[in-house]
């Protein structure tokens, strides 16, 4: 058992998973330089030296190496791209919507598209274009499986299932969580390091964690937001609030079974996403769960629909924080603040 | 390698042609007739390009086409029937009716679905390029694409990593002259295309597309280089649309001088001529290969008829592949 943080888990993760399959290789801007960075957020740093052949650093050309990764996954490589900033997604979204998510489909399943696509998520003091959360924009998306782990034990887990999927698969990572320490920590960076096993582990891309138990209202979130949701709920405790914490973990395809179960269990449902309240993934967990449960009362915290702002007190005031959930929360059981 | 100068193999280029000249006027009857769903892009006049380029190809090299992919589907060895399912959406097509006309391919034969978002397939090809390097396997791809793609970003992005890894790619632009219906001189400043892999540091070379023969010298070539770790390769093969854009396209863009101009020129035609000329073939072959050709697309068309279509059950099946195999 050791103590690492989201970015040495999620290097260990690519490290194993290298080691373990010839075909795995990672492909992205900026990660395979000696002397270099190891990506934009170092999870890739150092692995250029133990796989000179399989860390691919290609020009700044997000479409294309996108769809050159496609292309690999389509004859038997398992690429892991990495994106420096999920906001240049936008870029690659024609080789990831309409080749990798759908080429299985289309050809009558002929085709196999095993390749992890990361992404690094949060506004984080960038300004508006290093800063979006991206799940809204894929997580509708047939075909494609998505992941955001919230600590450094679920990424490790989630990455290396993610490699061994036949799928085409996003990992959401969130900058505030890669380590709290170290060259490019981030101000406002939080705790997210776990116990990893030494054990080889997978996490399932398909399930929802309870990370608190409780009885009177769930609190569904993931990435940064199921921290400030866990903190939440220490508060609510303090005022006889019993709020069970959900990290989603899973936003494509979101596990049901244990959103509903938890909802049904405690009937009120608060939903916690960082980014614009209007089409987010926290308006598919609501509608999904008002659809299954009768009477389920529902809510959400989310950024106001704007940009994403530079300046601290703006940025401040558009990621939803503990105090906006905590209030949320005793809105919707009733509880007068 | 098979030699230009035989003769059964210049007979087979023919017949090639021939097969898809009488496919893609089959299914441009039906769809006129309005037996066939969906929109047809069709291929009409480019017969040489596609047959020239796969018959460089091994059986196990890739290509990667585009929404006007009949003609390659048929030069990559997918039958008739296969392309005649899948384009009125049977479960026997070779997609099993969830493509359709613009995504006809079949993995086993070495074609990839068509892309039918315009130079979608060039990253993609230069990917399986380089899947195959990593893995140390002689495969090359051919990567077919229009005049029109290479404005797209996807193209410039494409060819350069191919150009930087040195790729076992064959880019094969069919260059007949229109983007849909916008004239190529009009959205590119420069004449030739093949001009363009310069800017890149690989070769491009200009063929006309409507010489089978010299298309497959050329991809031949092309071949033999990305073999040799010498990729990739930018063929321009001019040639020339004799149909519409897309269905019911009048293409009244196109002025009727350039029209009779190229079908003198028709892909086709030529090669009879000099077939016979040069006594390779008399009449009565070349008769019998179109009698055989409209033979073969006549029962096709048959069975299709009477092919079964998907059920409900199939909507929801192929999105994922069901499990890891690693």
């Amino acid at each position: 058992m050791r103590r690492l943080g989201v970015a040495e888990a999620l290097r260990e993760a690519i490290a194993e998973e290298m080691e373990r399959d010839p075909s795995v290789f990672c492909i992205g801007e900026d990660i395979g330089v000696p002397g270099g960075w190891g990506g934009a957020f170092t999870v890739t740093l150092g692995l250029e030296k133990r796989f000179p052949d399989r860390i691919v650093n290609t020009p700044i050309a997000e479409l294309g190496f996108f769809g050159v990764a496609v292309g690999a996954a389509m004859m038997g490589m398992r690429p892991i791209v990495d994106v420096q900033y999920g906001d240049f997604l936008f870029l690659a979204s024609d080789q990831i919507i309409n080749n990798a998510a759908k080429l299985r489909y289309m050809s009558g399943g002929q085709i196999r598209v095993p390749m992890v696509m990361r992404a690094p998520v949060g506004a984080t003091g960038r300004g508006a274009q290093h800063a979006q959360s991206m799940e809204r924009y894929f997580a509708g998306v047939p075909g494609l499986k998505i992941v955001a782990p919230s600590n450094a034990h679920d990424a490790k887990g989630l990455l290396k299932a993610a490699v061994r999927d036949d799928n085409p698969v996003m990992i959401f990572e969130h900058k505030l969580l890669y380590g709290a320490k170290g060259a490019r920590a981030e101000p406002g960076a939080l705790d997210a390091t776990s116990d990893i096993p030494d054990t080889d582990y997978l996490v399932p891309l398909n399930a929802a964690s309870i990370v608190r138990p409780g009885r009177d209202v769930t609190i569904f979130a993931w990435l940064l937001m199921a921290h400030f949701a866990r903190q939440a709920a220490e508060r609510l405790a303090e005022e006889g609030v019993a709020a069970e914490v959900v990290d989603v973990r899973a936003l494509a395809p979101l596990d049901w079974a244990t959103l509903e179960a938890s909802a049904r269990k405690t009937g009120r449902a608060l939903i916690v996403e960082e980014g614009p309240k209007t089409g987010g993934v926290g308006a598919e967990i609501a509608a999904g769960l008002a659809e299954r449960i009768n009477g389920l009362r529902a809510a959400r915290v989310a950024s106001p629909d704007v940009p994403v702002p530079f300046s601290q007190p703006l940025e401040n005031a558009y990621r939803p924080g503990v105090a906006r959930i905590v209030a949320a929360a005793r809105r919707l059981c009733g509880v007068p603040s | 390698m098979t030699s230009i100068a035989n003769g059964d193999f210049r007979a087979e280029l023919l017949d090639r042609m021939i097969r898809i000249r009488t496919f893609e006027e089959g299914v441009r009857f039906l769809f006129l007739e309005g037996a066939m769903p969906g929109t047809i892009h069709q291929c009409q006049g480019q017969e040489a390009t596609a047959v020239g380029v796969c018959a460089a190809l091994r059986a196990d090299d890739f290509i990667t086409s585009t929404f006007r992919g009949h003609g390659h589907a048929l030069a990559k060895g997918l039958t008739e029937q296969q392309l005649l399912d899948e384009l009125f959406g049977a479960s026997t097509g070779c997609c099993g009716g969830k493509g359709g006309s613009m995504h006809i391919g079949d993995m086993s034969k070495g074609m990839v679905p068509g892309i039918a978002i315009v130079a979608g397939g060039v990253p993609l090809a230069a990917g399986m390029a380089l899947a195959f390097k990593m893995q140390k396997f002689d495969q090359v791809v051919a990567c077919f694409f229009g005049d029109g793609a290479v404005a797209e970003g996807a193209f410039h992005e494409g060819v350069n990593m191919a150009a930087i890894w040195n790729l076992p790619v064959i880019f094969v632009c069919e260059n007949n002259l229109y983007g849909a219906s916008t004239r190529v001189d009009l959205v590119m400043k420069i004449p030739r295309i093949a001009d363009r892999a310069a800017a890149y540091g690989f070769v491009g070379d200009t063929v006309d597309g409507n010489d089978v023969e010299a298309v497959f010298a050329a991809a031949q070539s092309a071949a033999r280089r990305c073999r040799e770790g010498e990729g990739p390769v930018l063929l321009e093969l001019l040639t020339y649309r004799q149909t519409g854009h897309s269905r019911r396209d009048p293409r009244a863009y196109q002025p009727e001088a350039e029209r009779k101009e190229w079908v003198a020129r028709d892909p086709i035609e030529t090669f009879v001529a000099r077939l016979k000329e040069e006594g390779v073939l008399d009449n009565a072959a070349v008769e019998r290969m179109r009698a055989e050709a409209a033979q073969r697309f006549n029962k096709a068309v048959e069975r299709t008829r009477s092919a079964p279509l998907p059920s409900k059950d199939d909507l929801e099946t192929d999105v994922f592949a069901p499990e890891a195999t690693a």
